[in-house]
């Protein structure tokens, strides 16, 4: 489903965010990918929703070659991948029925679909009856959860969460984690990035730790392991 | 869905978003079109005191004519010939006869007051010599009338210097040069208010919308095209524009009206409020259709060159 070999992203001659990386995540894959701040994490998200390019190596997802892909082209691989951001990213300006129908209207999606598709997405996320609540009326787990159904409505094959519960206390971070995992259970591969250790060795899923651009070890059902990171 | 159908749909959701935008975002809204409300009405403005000056400077103009005094012993003959050739010469647009009766009379009203110089004059023969009043189309252009009246033949047939010679000459001169003065700067303030008036609103729109770029940003990171997420924003600022012509035009219209029922004439000096009124209200349709299409132009380009700089894609290598 991603494949990165060799990967390196360098962003001036002193700083190299990721250093040759080398990655196969599985269809349907829950994986987590965890470092210091400064690590890479974030950038290797970037890379794999073309908001940045990597400076040399190969890039795979869900079959599209990025090496083969124009400017053009990255909308529509953005609509292939479901993003969740730590700072929600909602359209603060449109409720969240329409920031979640938003989705599904760039792709072109029917008034009906629309209709039809959203509340379940909702339900699905827990946040039944809060249709027409506008962003700011939300708890910060709520906002996240409204995310997360935008970034799965359109069923992407591969989900990305970025540090989604950075912003979240225990109580609503957990909440968004398992939704994240029920989003995994009906087929979706989840790469989720996190700081936080409770979270990681709950979970017991595969877990790649990054530290200073590279790959420091690669292991499965794992527990957060600290010595990795430094 | 048909591709026209799906073309619609998009159509009409991007209308939907940006009025919905309009009242979700109603105090930003609101001081935007209060910047374009201002400056339109500075375009407005602008454009009716020039026609207003450039009637006054016209007033002006028509009040300049050359007038050419006739010996006694002129023939009909020769006064007929004398007219035709005059009306002949480009530069002229009109020639009037003023016969020496018609001169006593005038001279007679316009001293009314004074009885004993009417006395006077009811005590001697007629001393005013006929005369041709000569309006000249352009008074910067008097030179070819001047070369005939000049003329031997032309001259000999005149009792007095041609009044356009002497201190009246450097009336004229004065006139013309003021008035050609005032005509180009009119023009050219017109155009620099334009000008800074359509910098103010676009900048005020950039403003506008740098304060929404993550929206912007957002929208990309989802994977909308340019079109889907510049439409509403296009659409918010034509709303921008159409609302602030009309208040721009209702604003005007409301000074004018006001100003021309509480004022004289003349009461603004050379500011003629009652043209000023009239050449509103003449022009009232047209006047409106261009406000509108201003605004609406100036608010969409706006929209369209603010929000390029967000839409851009940050795949550096």
């Amino acid at each position: 489903m991603i494949l990165l070999d060799r990967v390196t992203k360098v962003y001036n001659r002193t700083n190299t965010a990721l250093d040759r990386i080398s990655l196969h995540v599985e269809p349907r894959e829950f994986v987590i990918i965890i470092g210091t701040s400064g690590a890479g994490k974030s950038t290797l998200l970037k890379l794999l929703t073309k908001e940045e390019k990597p400076t040399s190596g190969k890039i795979v997802v869900g079959g599209l070659d990025y090496d083969k892909l124009k400017d053009r082209d990255i909308p529509l691989v953005r609509r292939k991948i479901g993003v969740v951001f730590q700072d929600f990213k909602l359209l603060p300006n449109k409720t969240v029925f329409e920031n979640v129908a938003f989705a599904l209207e760039i792709v072109g999606y029917g008034n009906k679909e629309i209709q039809h598709t959203v509340p379940r997405v909702l339900d699905l996320v827990g946040l039944k009856g809060k249709e027409k609540r506008m962003p700011h009326e939300l708890s910060g787990g709520e906002r996240q959860r409204v995310a997360i159904a935008r970034a799965v409505v359109r069923q992407p094959k591969i989900l990305i969460a970025d540090e989604p519960t950075g912003n979240l206390d225990p109580k609503h971070a957990w909440e968004v984690i398992k939704v994240l995992e029920k989003i995994n259970r009906y087929g979706t591969t989840v790469v989720l990035t996190t700081h936080n250790q409770d979270i990681v060795n709950k979970l017991k899923r595969r877990v790649i730790a990054i530290n200073d651009g590279r790959v420091v070890s690669d292991r499965a059902n794992a527990e957060y392991n600290t010595k990795d990171l430094h | 869905m048909s591709d026209l159908n799906h073309r619609l749909i998009t159509q009409g959701r991007i209308i939907k978003a940006g009025c919905q935008n309009f009242v979700r975002n109603l105090t930003l809204a609101i001081a935007a079109m209060a910047v374009m409300v201002i400056t339109l009405t500075i375009i407005l403005f602008s454009v009716v005191a020039n026609a207003t000056f450039a009637n006054t400077i016209q007033g002006l103009n028509d009040k300049i004519d050359i007038s050419v005094y006739l010996k006694d012993d002129v023939t009909d003959e020769e006064r007929d010939k004398l007219i035709e050739d005059t009306k002949n010469i480009q530069n002229v647009r009109s020639v009037e006869y003023v016969s020496k009766d018609q001169a006593l009379e005038d001279y007679k009203k316009a001293n009314a007051n004074n009885l004993d110089l009417l006395l006077a004059i009811s005590q001697t023969d007629n001393p005013l010599p006929a005369s041709l009043r000569v309006k000249p189309r352009d008074v910067n252009k008097i030179d070819e009338i001047k070369a005939f009246l000049d003329r031997g033949d032309i001259k000999a047939l005149q009792s007095d210097e041609t009044s356009y010679s002497g201190e009246r000459q450097v009336a004229i001169d004065k006139i013309t040069a003021a008035t050609s003065f005032f005509q180009k700067a009119g023009a050219i303030g017109v155009l620099v208010f334009a000008l800074v008036s359509m910098l103010i609103i676009f900048n005020t729109i950039r403003m506008t919308i740098f304060n929404r770029r993550d929206e912007l940003q957002i929208m990309r990171l989802l994977g909308a095209s340019t079109s889907y997420i510049r439409g509403p924003f296009i659409v918010e600022t034509v709303i921008y524009g159409i609302i602030a012509a009309l208040l721009s035009v209702s604003l005007c219209e409301t000074i004018f009206n006001g100003a021309s029922y509480a004022l004289d004439e003349s009461s603004l000096l050379v500011f003629d409020i009652t043209f000023a009124n009239d050449y509103f209200a003449k022009n009232f349709w047209l006047i409106l259709t261009v406000q509108l299409a201003i605004g609406i132009l100036i608010g969409a380009v706006s929209s369209i060159i603010a929000t390029r700089r967000y839409l851009k894609f940050k795949t550096t290598k």
